[in-house]
């Protein structure tokens, strides 16, 4: 408050009544003229443009508006998509002509991620969990100069709504930040509705620009219309197995809270985890993270007070986001990011996947058994860290590889934050966790140790041939307070 | 042991096998038979060998050969001899076939336990006869899909088709004192169908049921499992039964029931199906 504490009288100048503003309608933010709109945006070389992926597999705008960049002749951009999917491998040629430098993301797959893999990236790949990306973000790491948000439906003034308009994904949580932090918002629509757009994710106090398209997307690539619980016996011991881990804890009990993924083996400790409630007779806090319609289906029986919603997984989830007061939207930052108070920090219990684990619990979900990019944190580290019992779920082999390694090809989630492993041989603890250890020989689990479990399915199946790769550092693994925990090296050809 | 469930794995599914004994039956039954296509007869007969070789399951493990009317029989039997395994199910049981696996076995010197599968019309009118022939039967399993394309009935999920053999099945197995095992319910998705069709055959007296889906396991083993009320029951019939011996009674009464042979021995069954029974019990039926 120096202005007041310093005022020099002599200096203040009163408006003259003839620079009186007058009353006046503010610029027409909307256009359906993308080259005029990128000559006021004025995208230079070296750029750094957001998008968030709400609409994943059926996402037309992030190929659309990049190609334009592309077309402009501008070079060295930092992609800075919260995902990329299958659909972005339209992308692969800007690779290779230099639109496109660096990388910044939470998840990548299909072939776009092999590519960068395969070394057509000329910059460098940064992984990011969910709430690692709202960090950097939010606290300046990234400047982002144009956030482009893809749009399920928006008024003229710039209210985005999630859950109105043709292409509805839901929740826009992961481009919360981007919204509020760039130096110019685009929002990129097809359903250009009446004012005032509501509910609304993003509101027009931070879009300064409307586009409307065509269209932004494929409805059967944004959700699904069911997500299915997995049927194979295997999945389902685990599930089981993983239900037996949550009780023998401790920590099912009123007031607890969950989140699980929209995976076949994850759906089934849900489905699992609901009989168990009623038969029970128990209440739970709050599910979080991506919501499917299983968790919306025990939101309404009361068996949660409220779902903490980042993303709509299924059709089921977005009506309920619209019409139940207790079905919450939840930002990125809210969600995880490690700097301010968040949702993950009040969890219980997670369950989670895994492309590979090591004997020291380290977790890899960034690359496949052949070394390609091919996933990423999402809220892994982020859930990982936060909540009070992360469980990996996953079957011991898969295609004929063994799950646990000596040590992971990247480093996704640090095995400091990993407390329990379920295959369908045997549950394995972190020895950081000898509480759980004691408890669950006290509820006679069939607890393993990791190298003897190792040990079992490299018997039984050999030792994988190593991945071979190049000395060439393509990209890092970003653990969520932006530290850097793996290197991501080129995979040969 | 008394199998509550006994899963089918067909023998020419390496991913089945491998995972067939973490899924809670109590016994698993490899198929050579009807789930293995003719031309893949041999390919099978390698793949579970090279399995039970490999691995070492936690499970009791049977292997359903092929008829003795096939050009497979001697050959699976011959395969298998040197497995670890606990026992060989004999599809459409016979006299024939019976007399033969008995003469292979013990000619072979081989420990293997017997399963019968009854599945045709003169196998169920002969069962008796048939599963006496052996001294290594240690169940009567009934196959009710076959038993009724050969009586020419609609096969239907209520079962009334198969309540005659059911309970033919049933009081053979009992007077030969082996285990019945009843058919597998063949709706993979329908739940509570299962529930009531083996809630319905444990109720008819069969001992525990074959199944088809590893999704039926945790199911089957809840509804022939005694419950926990059973089981204490049980445990009081034989207390009451040690007290009454020490004092020199014959009989006693227990709830303002009379407990006598039948009563005694239904408690020790259940014992035993239970895993609640101690060897001190082996004199109580006098």
């Amino acid at each position: 408050m120096d202005y007041l504490n310093n005022i020099d009288l002599d200096s203040i100048k009163i408006i003259d009544k003839s620079e009186y503003p007058t009353k006046g309608i503010k610029k027409d933010k909307v256009t359906n003229d993308i080259d005029n709109l990128f000559k006021e945006l004025n995208i230079h070389d070296g750029a750094v443009v957001s998008f968030h992926h709400h609409l994943r597999n059926g996402d037309s705008v992030t190929n659309l508006i990049m190609k334009h960049i592309q077309k402009l002749g501008i070079k060295d951009i930092t992609l800075v998509a919260s995902s990329l999917f299958p659909t972005n491998k339209e992308l692969i040629p800007l690779l290779k002509d230099g639109t496109i430098k660096n990388i910044v993301t939470s998840y990548i797959s299909g072939e776009l991620g092999e590519a960068i893999s395969q070394g057509e990236l000329k910059g460098y790949i940064i992984m990011q969990s969910h709430g690692g990306r709202a960090r950097s973000i939010l606290n300046g790491e990234i400047e982002i100069d144009v956030a482009f948000i893809a749009s399920p439906s928006s008024d003229n003034k710039g209210n985005i709504s999630g859950v109105n308009g043709i292409n509805s994904c839901g929740t826009l949580g992961y481009a919360i930040a981007d919204s509020m932090m760039a130096k110019k918002v685009v929002a990129v629509t097809d359903s250009l509705v009446e004012y005032p757009n509501y509910p609304a994710d993003i509101t027009e106090d931070y879009v300064d620009h409307i586009l409307l398209v065509d269209s932004i997307g494929l409805k059967s690539g944004i959700v699904s219309g069911t997500t299915m619980i997995t049927k194979d016996p295997i999945g389902l011991k685990i599930a089981k197995d993983t239900l037996k881990v949550m009780e023998a804890s401790g920590l099912l009990k009123d007031g607890f809270s969950f989140q699980s993924g929209a995976g076949g083996i994850s759906l089934a400790v849900t489905s699992f985890l609901r009989e168990y409630m009623i038969e029970n007779n128990l209440k739970g806090s709050f599910a979080s993270g991506g919501i499917t319609g299983y968790l919306t289906d025990m939101l309404e029986e009361g068996l949660f007070d409220a779902l903490f919603d980042v993303q709509c997984f299924d059709l089921q989830a977005i009506e309920s986001l619209k019409k139940n007061p207790n079905h919450l939207r939840m930002s990125a930052s809210q969600y995880g990011n490690p700097e301010v108070s968040t949702v993950v920090d009040n969890l219980d219990i997670v369950i989670l996947g895994a492309t590979e684990i090591d004997t020291n619990f380290n977790v890899n979900v960034t690359t496949g058994s052949h070394g390609m990019l091919m996933g990423g944190s999402g809220g892994h580290q982020d859930t990982a860290a936060g909540s009070k019992l992360s469980i990996i779920v996953s079957k011991l082999f898969s295609s004929r590889i063994p799950l646990i390694k000596d040590r992971v090809d990247v480093i996704t989630t640090p095995g400091s934050t990993v407390d329990v492993l379920v295959t369908e041989r045997g549950i394995c603890v972190n020895p950081l966790r000898q509480d759980l250890i004691e408890k669950f020989k006290e509820a006679k689990l069939n607890v393993v140790d990791i190298n003897e479990l190792k040990a079992y399915s490299e018997k039984i199946m050999g030792v994988a041939k190593p991945i071979e790769k190049t000395e060439r550092v393509i990209g890092f693994s970003e653990y969520r307070d932006g530290r850097i925990i793996d290197y991501i090296y080129e995979v040969k050809r | 042991m008394s199998y509550k469930t006994l899963l089918f794995m067909p023998g020419n599914n390496p991913g089945m096998l491998q995972s067939s004994d973490i899924l809670g039956a109590d016994g698993i039954i490899i198929d050579l038979e009807d789930a293995v296509a003719l031309t893949e007869k041999d390919a099978a007969r390698i793949l579970v060998c090279e399995y039970l070789n490999t691995f070492e399951p936690q499970s009791d493990i049977f292997i359903r050969v092929n008829p003795l009317d096939t050009p497979f029989f001697y050959k699976d039997l011959e395969a298998i001899k040197n497995l670890n395994i606990t026992g060989i199910v004999l599809p459409k049981v016979s006299v024939e076939s019976m007399e033969a696996l008995d003469k292979y076995l013990t000619e072979n010197n081989l420990d293997f336990k017997v399963i019968g599968l009854v599945e045709t019309a003169l196998g169920l009118e002969m069962a008796m006869d048939i599963l006496s022939r052996s001294k290594k039967v240690i169940g009567v399993l009934l196959g009710a899909e076959d038993l009724t394309l050969d009586l020419g009935a609609k096969r239907t999920k209520e079962s009334e088709e198969i309540a005659y053999a059911r309970s033919r099945i049933i009081a053979v197995s009992k007077a030969l004192q082996i285990e019945a095992i009843d058919t597998p319910w063949t709706d993979t998705d329908d739940y509570e169908g299962l529930r009531k069709d083996a809630l319905n055959a444990k109720e008819l007296g069969m001992t525990g049921k074959a199944l088809i889906s590893p999704r039926h396991v945790d199911i089957v083993n809840k509804v022939f499992a005694p419950s926990e009320e059973e089981i204490k029951h049980a445990l009081r019939v034989v207390e009451g039964v040690k007290a009454a011996n020490e004092k020199g009674l014959g009989a006693f009464s227990l709830d303002g029931k009379m407990v006598d042979a039948p009563i005694i021995k239904r408690a020790l069954n259940l014992l035993k199906m239970s895993g609640d029974y101690k060897e001190e019990y082996d004199g109580l039926l006098k």
